[in-house]
């Protein structure tokens, strides 16, 4: 266990060590950020004063030796944006993102657990068949269109008259296809609880909450097709297996059956995909932050791309690459507690 | 921060006994912006987002009115001593937010800083100095005389002198003006504006209440707090207004206009813009574009009206010209001349019949539509045989390119901070030189001595009728010689509920009188 843990740190460092490089052989190709700093009509002379006063014009073997100086000693410098040190601006961003990977967990949990269930103990149900259908369809919409779709029907509403109005049914009809909106379309809201630190949670007010339904809902749609999908399959083939059917022969009851034998090894395999999922999701939020100008990393670092804000940008990269490697870890070892046949890398057999 | 500025609104509400406002201001604003301001000291940075929380914060001495004219703000009238002398007379007995009581002290320190701020310092270069002669007059001196000294004058907003000096608890200079790490100043504020800023959250968003002893009295403006919300995405912004989220917006992507006017509440104003969006031709790139015949042509093939109808979707004024209307140096006579035949023709008499290849750049993110206006300029010169190998960028990538001059044709949106047609010039068609910083932006290379000499002449002229003959002349050389490919001034559009009135405080500028703003 020891040994294994150990390994992982190393092997994070080494991907920090890796993408802090990349990021900075990258540098020049993301612009100018005196573009952003000073007016158009600054001239060139007090330009070049103030990139020689940001260490811009020294050569990049010394920029990045002064960096990673600094940043062996958790100083990863300083926004030019924001002027205050990057790893504050993150930690002031990143709650904001984490709540809605939570929230849009939620949903993927709450919701693919049980289609996928049903999908598989009945696979020839009208309903499982629709959730199927659905499902096909929301994978392949882009994320910012179930976005700007949901903003359109939810927060402005839509009046549809495609019935004739002056006949009952034909307004009843254009009622139910009509809908009221009402609910935000950007941002966190203002009642948002302090709860520690940097955290100022929206999970504890009704209109943090409503804030929190559309961006969820838009980001969940992405996974929430793949892991109907995913449960769907591997509870098929458990239910296959052999142990399933002596189950069965045995007379135990079919919820015991499916939710807790069957159940248990579906699982093992969806917390892998879910793991490395969740990584991802963390870098799907900057296209929903974007569209509803959500104030986590994910909107944070697209405006800093656009700012030439570089100091921001490598922070932000490395810290994903954290992410990534711990939720990695964290998945490789409840993957061995749900499964005690498997070997963690690095234990003796 | 936060809990500063607050400590500071709430000692200041126990000090001042509130006064009767001109109106009732109670009523609440959210607004959208693209962007919040990226720092609460209003010398930090030139940009339209800080002059817009300049007047919202503070006050001008004088300000432009929406006819391009002035009106007295915080000077209540002001005359010329001799050619390079106006003295001002100060409005008694306006308060800062601090409560400290405005004196010309407080101009000259604001002037001083001005002169100390990079972004600020080649505005008041003709600038020599501010004399104090009592505590309610001053005079600003210019080294000659100087046209546009009311001009700039629109950009001192005075500071609250004794709240920006001394020094911070950690010793710092309170005054420093800082381009990156924090000062004093771009946390903290008193200004004599209407608003005082209670809250501020870098990105998120920046609230903003009306300042209980603020001097004009007499402003219809019922508006007591301000929450601005950055919101970067057009559709996003837009839909916020529609959903009832936000009850004002700027700017409103053209392609949303419909969408707004259409809509029972929204209301939508539009105004022809000042900046102009022009291409650059290369003189030292390409040799053919050294040939006036060749500009011209190209100047002929070019179809303003097109592509402000087709491509801005209306959302555009075309252009012929630098200066738009209300300018000193528009030019009536100046129309756009749209004529292939014609071009084809001079590229003929040049001796170019079968063309030639260029490059071409332009930003995709900076102006509206502005990769797509650079698309059909392509297009356009297809036909007369002058093939373009077109690459656009984002402006982060863009303008390092522009500063090597690294197409042939570059393009570029000027708006000049003078509100004067000479800083088009200035910046875009005098003879480059580094040294004076001269034709910083001019991406053509084209270098006119005789131009620019009148232009000199006319900035230190100060009968303005003899100004502007001067500068209408300069369009008509410029305009016959095809210095440059216009194209057009962009629009201007905002849009808010109904019951928000913003035409009265909004302006061609684009910084609203928020402190004028009703609500019903």
């Amino acid at each position: 266990m020891l040994a294994f843990l150990v390994q992982r740190i190393s092997q994070a460092f080494l991907v920090m060590f890796v993408i802090s490089v990349i990021a900075f052989a990258i540098q020049d190709g993301l612009g100018d950020p005196l573009q952003e700093m000073v007016g158009m009509s600054v001239s060139e002379e007090e330009r070049e004063a103030i990139r020689e006063e940001l260490g811009l014009n020294d050569p990049m073997v010394v920029q990045y030796l002064r960096f990673a100086g600094n940043a062996l000693q958790g100083d990863l410098g300083n926004s030019y944006f924001y002027s205050k040190p990057t790893l504050e601006v993150i930690a002031e961003h990143l709650p904001a993102t984490l709540e809605l990977v939570i929230g849009a967990s939620l949903i993927i949990v709450f919701l693919s657990v049980p289609i996928g269930v049903y999908a598989a103990i009945r696979p020839q149900a009208w309903l499982s068949k629709f959730f199927m259908g659905v499902s096909t369809v929301g994978i392949s919409i882009p994320v910012f269109l179930t976005a700007i779709v949901l903003i359109q029907l939810f927060s402005i509403g839509v009046t549809v008259n495609w019935f004739p109005s002056d006949t009952g049914w034909g307004q009843w009809l254009n009622d139910f296809f009509s809908t009221e909106g009402g609910l935000p379309s950007y941002g966190r809201g203002d009642e948002l609880t302090h709860l520690f630190g940097t955290w100022e949670s929206g999970f504890f007010t009704g209109t943090g909450l409503m804030h929190l339904v559309l961006p969820s809902v838009s980001l969940a749609s992405i996974m929430l097709p793949l892991f109907i999908r995913l449960i769907r399959a591997e509870m098929m083939e458990v239910l296959q297996s052999d142990y399933v059917r002596y189950a069965r022969a045995k007379g135990l009851s079919a919820g015991r059956i499916n939710f807790l034998h069957a159940l248990k090894n579906t699982m093992l395999p969806v917390i892998t995909v879910g793991g490395v999922q969740i990584g991802i999701m963390v870098a799907y939020t900057i296209l929903t932050e974007t569209v509803f100008q959500w104030p986590g990393v994910g909107l944070m670092f697209l405006e800093a791309i656009t700012r030439s804000d570089i100091p921001l940008i490598v922070a932000y990269l490395m810290v994903v690459g954290l992410i990534f490697v711990v939720t990695n870890t964290l998945v490789d070892l409840i993957y061995g507690l749900v499964n005690p046949t498997v070997k963690l890398t690095g234990k003796k057999a | 921060m936060k809990k500063l500025i607050a400590a500071f609104v709430g000692s200041m509400a126990l000090a001042s006994a509130p006064v009767a406002l001109g109106a009732e201001a109670t009523k609440e604003l959210k607004m959208a912006y693209d962007a919040d301001p990226v720092t609460l000291d209003i010398h930090e940075q030139l940009s339209g987002g800080i002059l817009q929380l300049s007047h919202m914060t503070f006050d001008p001495l004088l300000r432009w009115t929406s006819d391009l004219g002035f009106e007295p703000r915080l000077a209540e009238s002001w005359e010329r001593v001799d050619e390079n002398t106006m003295r001002f007379k100060l409005r008694e007995g306006v308060k800062f937010h601090s409560g400290n009581e405005l004196t010309a002290a407080d101009v000259k320190f604001t002037f001083d800083r001005l002169k100390q701020s990079q972004d600020f310092k080649a505005i008041f270069k003709p600038f020599s100095g501010i004399n104090i002669i009592d505590d309610y007059t001053f005079e600003l001196v210019t080294s000659e005389p100087y046209p546009l000294l009311l001009n700039t004058a629109t950009y001192i907003f005075p500071f609250d002198s004794k709240f920006y000096s001394g020094q911070t608890q950690d010793g710092k200079d309170k005054s420093a003006i800082l381009k990156h790490g924090n000062s004093f100043a771009s946390e903290n504020l008193s200004g004599t504006g209407p608003y005082t800023v209670t809250e501020r959250k870098q990105g998120v968003r920046v609230e903003f209440e009306r300042f209980d002893d603020y001097w004009d009295t007499e402003s219809p403006g019922n508006v007591g707090k301000i929450v601005l919300t950055p919101i970067k995405e057009n559709n996003t912004r837009v839909s916020a207004l529609l959903s009832g989220g936000v009850d004002f917006i700027a700017p409103v992507p053209p392609n949303d206009l419909e969408r707004i006017r259409n809509d029972k509440n929204g209301n939508l104003v539009t105004m022809s813009g000042t900046r102009i969006i022009l291409f650059h031709m290369n003189q030292e790139r390409v040799e053919a574009f050294k040939n006036p015949k060749v500009r011209q042509a190209i100047a002929y093939a070019i179809n303003q009206e097109g592509i402000a109808a087709k491509i801005m979707k209306g959302f555009a004024t075309p252009a012929a010209q630098m200066s738009p209307e209300g300018y000193q140096g528009y030019n009536e006579s100046l129309t756009p001349r749209f004529d292939v035949a014609k071009a084809q023709e001079l590229m003929k008499e040049a001796g170019y019949e079968d063309g030639f290849t260029i490059t071409m750049m332009a930003p995709n993110n900076r102006y509206v539509n502005d990769d797509k206006i650079a698309q059909a300029v392509a297009a356009m010169l297809a036909r007369i045989n002058i093939k373009v190998d077109l690459k656009t960028l984002p402006k982060a990538q863009y303008w390092p390119e522009y500063d090597n001059r690294a197409a042939d044709m570059m393009m570029i949106g000027w708006h000049a901070d003078t509100e004067d047609s000479a800083n088009f010039y200035e910046f875009l068609t005098f003879c480059p030189d580094a040294d004076s910083g001269a034709g910083q932006y001019n991406a053509g290379n084209y270098c006119n001595p005789e131009i620019d000499a009148l232009v000199q002449k006319a900035n230190v002229e100060t009968d303005l009728d003899k100004r502007a003959a001067m500068l209408q002349e300069v369009e008509q050389r410029l305009y016959d010689d095809a210095a440059f490919v216009p194209l057009h001034w962009q629009d201007l559009a905002w849009a808010a509920k109904k019951n928000v009135k913003i035409e009265p405080v909004l302006n061609v500028m684009n910084f609203p009188y928020l402190g004028d703003l009703v609500i019903e």
